[in-house]
């Protein structure tokens, strides 16, 4: 899975994410943390769209009943350390029940029934003023301790967040080098041929989405420690087309994609802060040339250099070998 | 009851408009495999464009022919060479992505280049009141409701009755067909793509007097719109008029009996419905999955 060069290029990666924030002002800081937390989302979605081809447009209402779950539990005088898990399983169990759907209906019309769950956890969130706030929201949200030390400094928040996501993607990586990664491809691929071949398709339909969902749910318990503020804005249907958005540019089913894909995302937005008003706009426009120039998202360039390179050297060998001939 | 009649009655109006929306939405899907996620800012630019033309002082009817003819060449022509030909081939997820940078192009261009607040767009209805039986009706909903049955209607004669309609739907209904029977193939997709626009601009004409013309008008008006489609069918252009008026009839009915709050959620609810049982829509033929 990986090569020599892609392994020094993580470790370089990984060197810069944890030696460059230290030298960041507090808002660099907390876009890094933002950063690291869209990343563990956008790896379980792109587990559920990109690896198991499952079209969901719903990822933020399950990174919405994470965040939620911490922060009523938190509200409620109960440690961070029992909201994460909370939201985990929770997710997870929640994602079960929404795969369902999947089982029936695929394409499109998946995406739409998604779509039409995250719209109701939003209203949800919106309109149970007793449990969630309303629009106001919760605030006064703390943040986490470990074994007596303190991650309430920005910088220790980041690398507390930071190691969440290795150890996620860490997770994510052997899943996937499993036999059970195989299965999720498969299903991607050609699902009347998986079944033929017995893998269970209807159990990984479900799990795809079930440990998509997790991953979103421990995403949101982190965004909810790191704003110290939950309302229902950050989770609409928007927020979710925004996740995917994330995840097709990056690269589905690139192992790496949501890396990428969450600092188009996240990142360049600020970048384009020079834009002003503008900024979205030039976004938008960003995201439509990115695609029209690489269809299969960002982490694709590599591939398609290779795929060029070798149709170069081709040509010129049989250029050769019609001079020989001829 | 009264009551009942006047919310039934103004729901029809405004489920009218979705079902025009969701028309054009279907349409694009048919012949093209295109889902697009900038349909209800496809209908927020020609608001803005007639808007443009008025402040130059042209009269309602000229901006919104002027429109349409901007409209055709920028939301259907360019649209459809620039960002859905050459995305096509790579299957359904980029163009979605491709159709939602373009919603946030739109969207935020429109934020910044034009006006962040609200504007007032004239009515095509004069401000009338009606007592029928009791029930009060106003002019703008009974006229909204009218134009866009026709318009619906019209698009479905024009489908079904004459020979470019039919060699349209011939393309949607099988491309490769179509191309050995001697349609020109591309023509007809950009006709579809053309006659979206056209309708986006027509609902865009109806729903603005109400919504008043704002920079994210777009984007509850194509939630509607994809809810529309996808209840009525989303392979049946007839669906989407059923499907539109079910939501606008069930929001605004769940907006006065339920609660304004949950207004969304019935339709959310027929939709989810609709989409476990019967994911081909209410009208709509089922496909059966290939190998």
């Amino acid at each position: 899975m990986f090569t020599k060069r892609g392994l020094v290029i993580g470790v370089v990666c990984l060197a810069a994410l944890l030696a460059v924030p230290p030298f960041l002002k507090n808002y660099g800081v907390y876009l890094f943390t933002y950063w690291a937390i869209f990343v563990i989302a956008n790896m379980g979605l792109n587990l559920t769209v990109g690896y198991a081809g499952q079209k969901s447009l719903g990822h933020a209402a399950f990174f919405g009943l994470g965040a939620y779950s911490v922060a009523i539990l938190m509200k409620a005088g109960f440690s961070f350390w029992l909201g994460l898990p909370v939201a985990a399983v929770g997710c997870f169990v929640i994602g079960l029940a929404v795969g369902f759907p999947a089982l029936r209906v695929q394409t499109i019309y998946l995406a739409f029934a998604t779509l039409g769950f995250n719209t109701l956890v939003w209203l949800v969130m919106r309109n149970e003023q007793w449990l969630t706030g309303g629009t106001f929201g919760i605030n006064g949200i703390g943040r986490p301790a470990l074994f007596g030390v303190s991650f309430d400094g920005n910088l220790a928040y980041y690398y507390f967040v930071l190691a969440f996501a290795l150890v996620l993607c860490f997770l994510l990586w052997r899943l996937l080098a499993s036999p059970w990664g195989k299965a999720f491809t498969a299903l991607r691929d050609n699902p009347i041929r998986a079944e033929s071949l017995g893998v269970n398709v209807q159990a990984y339909t479900l799990l795809s989405f079930a440990i998509g969902a997790a991953y979103a749910g421990i995403a949101g318990a982190l965004l909810a420690s790191l704003v110290q503020f939950v309302e229902p804005v950050p989770f609409t249907v928007g927020a979710s087309i925004m996740m995917y958005l994330m995840v097709v540019l990056g690269g589905p089913g690139y192992f790496l994609g949501p890396l990428l894909g969450s600092a188009v995302g996240v990142l360049l937005p600020e970048w384009l802060r020079f834009a002003q008003g503008w900024y979205l706009f030039v976004f938008g426009i960003a995201v439509i040339l990115l695609m029209l120039w690489l269809p299969d998202g960002l982490l694709s360039l590599p591939e398609r250099i290779r795929a060029r390179r070798m149709a170069r050297s081709e040509a010129a060998a049989r250029a050769v070998a019609a001079q020989a001939g001829g | 009851m009264s009551d009942f009649l006047q919310l039934f009655l103004s729901g029809l109006a405004t489920g009218s408009i979705y079902a025009v929306a969701a028309l054009g939405f279907t349409l694009l899907w048919q012949a093209s495999g295109t889902i697009n996620f900038a349909q209800g800012e496809f209908v927020m630019l020609p608001a803005f464009i007639m808007l443009g033309f008025m402040s130059f002082g042209a009269p309602l009817a000229l901006s919104f022919v002027l429109t349409c003819v901007v409209a055709v060449v920028l939301l259907g022509w360019c649209f459809k060479r620039g960002i859905v030909d050459p995305l096509l081939k790579f299957g359904m997820m980029p163009i979605i992505v491709a159709t939602i940078g373009l919603a946030i192009a739109m969207r935020s261009g429109i934020r910044a280049g034009v006006s962040a607040e609200a504007q007032p767009f004239p009515s095509v209805f004069a401000d009338k009141l009606f007592n029928i039986g009791g029930v009060t009706v106003t002019l703008a909903d009974v006229g909204t409701l009218a134009v866009a049955l026709v318009l619906v209607l019209a698009t479905q004669a024009f489908l079904s009755r004459t020979v470019t309609g039919r060699a349209m739907q011939a393309v949607a209904q099988n491309t490769d067909s179509a191309t050995v029977l001697g349609i020109d193939v591309p023509r007809m997709v950009f006709y579809t793509f053309a006659l979206n626009a056209l309708l986006a601009c027509a609902a865009a004409l109806l729903v603005t007097p109400a919504y008043l013309a704002k920079f994210d008008m777009g984007e509850s008006l194509g939630l509607k719109a994809f809810f529309a489609a996808i209840i009525g069918g989303f392979t049946n252009s007839r669906g989407a008029l059923l499907g539109g008026l079910i939501v606008g009839v069930s929001e605004n009915l769940a907006a006065a009996y339920i609660s304004p709050a949950y207004k969304d959620a019935v339709a959310l609810f027929i939709f989810m419905l609709v989409i476990l049982f019967k994911p081909e829509g209410l009208l709509g033929k089922k496909v059966e999955r290939k190998v």
